[in-house]
């Protein structure tokens, strides 16, 4: 085929022009590249994992570099890390910032309490963050390390290149 | 420290029921006339730091000597000559309250709030006093240890069983 | 201070405007440190009353803790005050020996002193970082956490976690120090003081930073008493009270250092306190380095602390036990700790932590009651805001230096 002769391969599915600011692809495939380009997600601490959550933010791990910047209002976020306990008083409100997130919105679950509980199974603990969230991402540990989230969120990228006939209003 | 307490016991003893040597001395006094006392300790005696202000439930305790299901405790220090004092009062279940203590520390306040929230104990005088970890609508004090500590389905807080039925799947 | 206010009166007389602003403030807000709540009553942007709402976080420590035995206990202990766990791991495991009446080896207690030390610096560096952010300094934010990453790395290889210890345990610390972790201290040690002259110069005389912290919530020191304020805060008020001179626990009797003390007992009087303790705690590491030869050889836990997890009960070939209804773990039902209660205190980063324990001799505590500053310090948050604007808010929450899982237990 011809394109494949005259364009570079530059992300899974996307080719260009070599020399021109020319792209070919499939619509989905350019979007899903954007997206995963530039996650920003809400800052929004809980618990203990939230200090993990701003290490792996500051100076020796560093988001940044990912395109991964992060926002203090939900309505510019588009990945709400719930990061640490959730308890049965808070949950509305965390369903509340995710409700105020724009689509398309991704929630990861960041540490064994977000996950599942964790150690805390008493009273006034919510048994995970899926109990009310549509969580795409699970990271486990107690506080998971920074390296932890930063799989996570590179996981994270890998679904949204992945995904088709998902957000599609142009179909 | 030996005179204090004899100061006390002499001074007070419509109030103070025993005194005991344990790690820190400890003064087991009666509900009526405990405001006098911690005021004397506060005012005259220099106890003027509030450590910590708590609750106990001793239901089926063993080889308990008293009546009294419950147990305030009150930890009081004195910066100048280095003393700490526990107090304790008894309360029974079924006439559950006690003697604000907010008027003479702020720091009583939120304490005081923890102690009704987690175990039911009503303290008269104080300001405020609601609920202050849980939310305003929850049923039961957790820290009582007829409370299981993990809610099964059917215990559940109507408010959260609302909350997840609405989102789940 | 009351100048706002009358101002702020005048104006609104003039235009006949009475009604009160009301403005909820959190649970989710970056600058609230956590999930806190304030629900503020404002006129214009004075702050007229001030409700701090928490519970947010309440996990029901206390009570999961009356469920587990003293050495599970410790785990829960970490995720009060996750910035300084080994804090807290020490002030349960005193509870948990003085109930017990053990004795901790030399040894244990120094290597206690530097990981409460480490996690003073730990604490004050993030604190640092969260309040100068706060207030505008983006710096000092990544400077600040540049330098904990260097601790918590040791601190991994000293247990192998970053942030959830557990590594002081019931009558002493888990296991020694090797030779590579204490030559990494002392380098530690010897790059640290210049690294607080570098924040120093970042803010010290920074205008901004002067203007916003100076003369901001000033606590009297009567009032800081009666508040219930420790620590740091009490300290900036002039009033050198410090669990660790008043009533010494592990080794802080034989190391040498000072109590920083305040005089105005406004927000840069706290700054300074803390700065001042950075360089105490490093100190305080150098000299426990130091003895640490003398001990050398010594067990690092004390021979008759109980093992209360013991292996070969769980192996045994049981019929399994139908779990009661609202209970989480039953380990060995096994009298070791006698009946009676005790109380310990410990001067965490924050303030003063104490627990009162007490047993019914059975292996899980009767009452596990955590008195937390954190939770003092909140309470004191509409006093402290009483007449201030809604920027210098900001800068209070900073200064309390409030954890909520700390609060909120």
């Amino acid at each position: 085929m011809g394109i494949e002769k005259n364009t570079v391969e530059i992300a899974p599915g996307i080719r260009q022009v070599p020399g021109t600011p020319v792209v070919i692809s499939p619509i989905d495939k350019i979007i899903n590249w954007a997206r995963a380009g530039s996650m920003w997600p809400v800052t929004f601490g809980l618990a203990c994992c939230a200090i993990e959550m701003m290490a792996t933010g500051a100076s020796h791990f560093d988001l940044d570099r990912y395109g991964i910047i992060f926002r203090a209002t939900p309505r510019q976020a588009d990945v709400l890390i719930v990061a640490g306990t959730v308890t049965k008083k808070m949950a509305p409100i965390v369903r509340r910032v995710y409700d105020q997130m724009p689509e398309p919105k991704y929630v990861i679950a960041m540490g064994s309490c977000a996950c599942s509980g964790g150690i805390f199974k008493t009273y006034s603990v919510a048994q995970g963050a899926d109990e009310f969230l549509p969580v795409d991402i699970y990271i486990p540990g107690c506080p998971p390390r920074p390296e932890a989230l930063l799989f996570g969120l590179l996981t994270l990228q890998q679904k949204i290149k992945r995904e088709a006939k998902k957000w599609g209003f142009w179909r | 420290m030996e005179e204090l307490l004899n100061e006390l016991k002499e001074k007070f003893s419509s109030v103070i029921i025993e005194v005991q040597e344990k790690d820190y001395p400890t003064l087991i006094c009666k509900r009526t006339g405990f405001l006098d006392l911690i005021k004397h300790l506060k005012e005259e005696k220099g106890f003027k730091y509030l450590i910590d202000l708590c609750g106990v439930d001793y239901l089926n305790y063993p080889k308990k000597n008293f009546e009294e299901r419950f147990e305030v405790v009150y930890h009081l220090y004195n910066l100048d000559s280095k003393v700490l004092l526990r107090l304790k009062v008894r309360i029974p279940e079924e006439d559950c309250w006690h003697h604000s203590v907010t008027p003479l520390w702020r720091t009583a306040d939120w304490f005081e709030r923890e102690c009704y929230d987690m175990f039911g104990i009503k303290f008269k005088g104080h300001p405020n006093l609601r609920r202050v970890l849980m939310p305003d609508d929850w049923e039961g004090h957790p820290l009582r240890k007829d409370y299981p500590v993990y809610l099964e389905e059917e215990q559940e807080w109507d408010t959260y069983k609302k909350f997840i039925q609405k989102y789940k799947g | 201070m009351a100048t706002y206010l009358e101002i702020n009166k005048k104006q609104v007389n003039e235009e006949k405007w009475e009604e009160p602003f009301y403005l909820n403030m959190g649970p989710q807000h970056p600058s609230t440190h956590g999930v806190l709540r304030l629900f503020l009553e404002l006129e214009g942007e004075t702050i007229v009353n001030c409700t701090p709402i928490i519970g947010y976080l309440h996990r029901g420590v206390e009570k999961l803790g009356e469920n587990l035995n003293y050495n599970q206990a410790i785990v829960l202990s970490d995720r009060l005050d996750y910035i300084a766990s080994a804090a807290n791991n020490t002030a349960f495991a005193l509870a948990f020996e003085k109930l017990m009446g053990l004795e901790v080896p030399r040894r244990a207690k120094l290597l206690r002193t530097i990981v409460c030390e480490m996690a003073r610096i730990c604490n004050h560096l993030l604190w640092l970082a969260t309040h100068a952010l706060d207030i505008g300094a983006m710096t000092v934010f990544l400077y600040c956490f540049r330098d904990r990453e260097w601790l918590l790395n040791i601190y991994e290889k000293i247990c192998g976690a970053r942030l959830t210890h557990t590594y002081v345990r019931v009558g002493g610390v888990r296991q020694d120090f090797t030779q590579e972790i204490i030559d990494e201290l002392y380098k530690f040690t010897e790059e640290f003081p210049p690294r607080i002259y570098d924040y120093e110069t970042l803010i010290d005389v920074n205008r901004i930073w002067l203007k916003r912290t100076k003369g901001i919530a000033v606590v009297p020191p009567e009032d800081a008493i009666n508040l219930g304020l420790t620590g740091p805060c009490l300290r900036g008020s002039g009033i050198a009270y410090d669990v660790r001179k008043f009533r010494p626990y592990d080794a802080y009797g034989e190391v040498d250092f000072v109590v920083p003390t305040g005089k105005n007992g406004d927000t840069y009087d706290r700054y300074r306190v803390r700065m001042e303790e950075l360089r105490q705690a490093n100190s305080i590491i150098r000299q426990c380095l130091d003895k640490l030869p003398e001990t050398e050889g010594e067990p690092v836990v004390a021979e008759d602390a109980p093992d209360l997890l013991m292996p070969e009960r769980i192996k045994k070939p049981e019929p399994k036990p139908v779990p009661k209804k609202g209970v989480i773990f039953r380990g060995a039902d096994v009298p070791v700790v006698p009946p009676g209660e005790a109380f310990a205190a410990i001067e965490s980063p924050k303030g003063e932590l104490s627990v009162y324990v007490v047993s019914d001799g059975s292996s899980k505590p009767w009452r596990l009651r955590v008195r937390t500053p954190s939770f003092v310090h909140i309470s004191a948050i509409p006093y402290m805001t009483k007449n201030h604007m809604i920027a210098d808010l900001i800068a209070i929450i900073g200064t309390l230096d409030i954890v909520l899982g700390d609060s909120d237990r």
